[in-house]
């Protein structure tokens, strides 16, 4: 797989709702909560705020603001530093929603960053298996 | 978890594999003896360990003469640190999500 491959992830979707109830659902920290993560987010530009997994947090900041249009985030894990992108346009049934998660620079630094990660999560993986088998 | 994740945690779970495979990432490219004087195991141990290493793709072997090199081949770790399939995967389960909430959510 080559570097230029690996660094976007777009998922999109036709959901039968209106942008407006995307947006809050996107948007509120509890409904954020219940899809996503726990999270410290409001809705301010260049706001920081942070969600957090059973696996670790994400530190992130928001980039720009378009309401019920479009939200852009800076998503920072993994090592690795990324945005994220939702793009809703309404449909004649909905809503078309697109996520955009464009990730790190095909350079050496974050190539490393990358598999640091691998490397841990893998280590933890197999240390999960192990115990397992024992 | 995938079956390609399987084959590569138990083949790297026993330590002396895996003191082995760490061994050919860090200093590339060596002989069984050169391997098994390190690695505290008889040679025919060390053989072994790399045949399973090489069935599961993680090291190569390159017959010269007599000897017979092995090299790592960190490839066969991209199903751990493929960064897109993993927030392919991520990304997809919390549309499933999302999309439940507004199942419920309130016009």
């Amino acid at each position: 797989m080559s570097a230029a491959e690996t660094r976007t992830v777009i998922v999109e979707r036709e959901v039968p709702f209106a942008p407006e109830k995307i947006w809050r659902a996107l948007t509120q920290p509890h409904l954020i909560a219940e899809w996503l993560m726990q999270n410290d987010f409001a809705l301010e530009q260049d706001r920081a705020f942070t969600l957090r997994g059973e696996w670790g947090s994400v530190d992130c900041k928001v980039l720009a603001i378009a309401p019920n249009r479009s939200l852009a985030y800076s998503w920072g894990a993994m090592g690795l530093e990324s945005t994220v992108t939702w793009t809703l346009t309404p449909t004649a049934t909905g809503t078309h929603l697109r996520l955009e998660h464009a990730g790190f620079k095909p350079d050496q630094t974050q190539a490393y960053q990358g598999a640091k990660f691998g490397w841990q999560k893998f280590l933890a993986a197999l240390e999960q298996t192990v115990a397992r088998e024992i | 978890m995938p079956n390609a994740h399987t084959t590569l945690f138990r083949t790297l779970a026993d330590p002396t594999r895996r003191a082995i495979f760490e061994r050919l990432c860090r200093e590339g490219e060596q002989t069984v003896v050169a391997l098994t004087a390190r690695a505290g195991v008889s040679q025919p141990a060390v053989s072994k360990h790399l045949a399973v290493l090489k069935q599961a793709k993680l090291v190569r072997d390159r017959p010269d003469g007599r000897q017979t090199h092995y090299s790592a081949q960190l490839a066969a770790l991209a199903p751990l640190i493929d960064w897109t399939s993993q927030m392919t995967g991520f990304w997809q389960s919390r549309f499933d999500n999302l999309e439940d909430l507004l199942k419920r959510m309130d016009q």
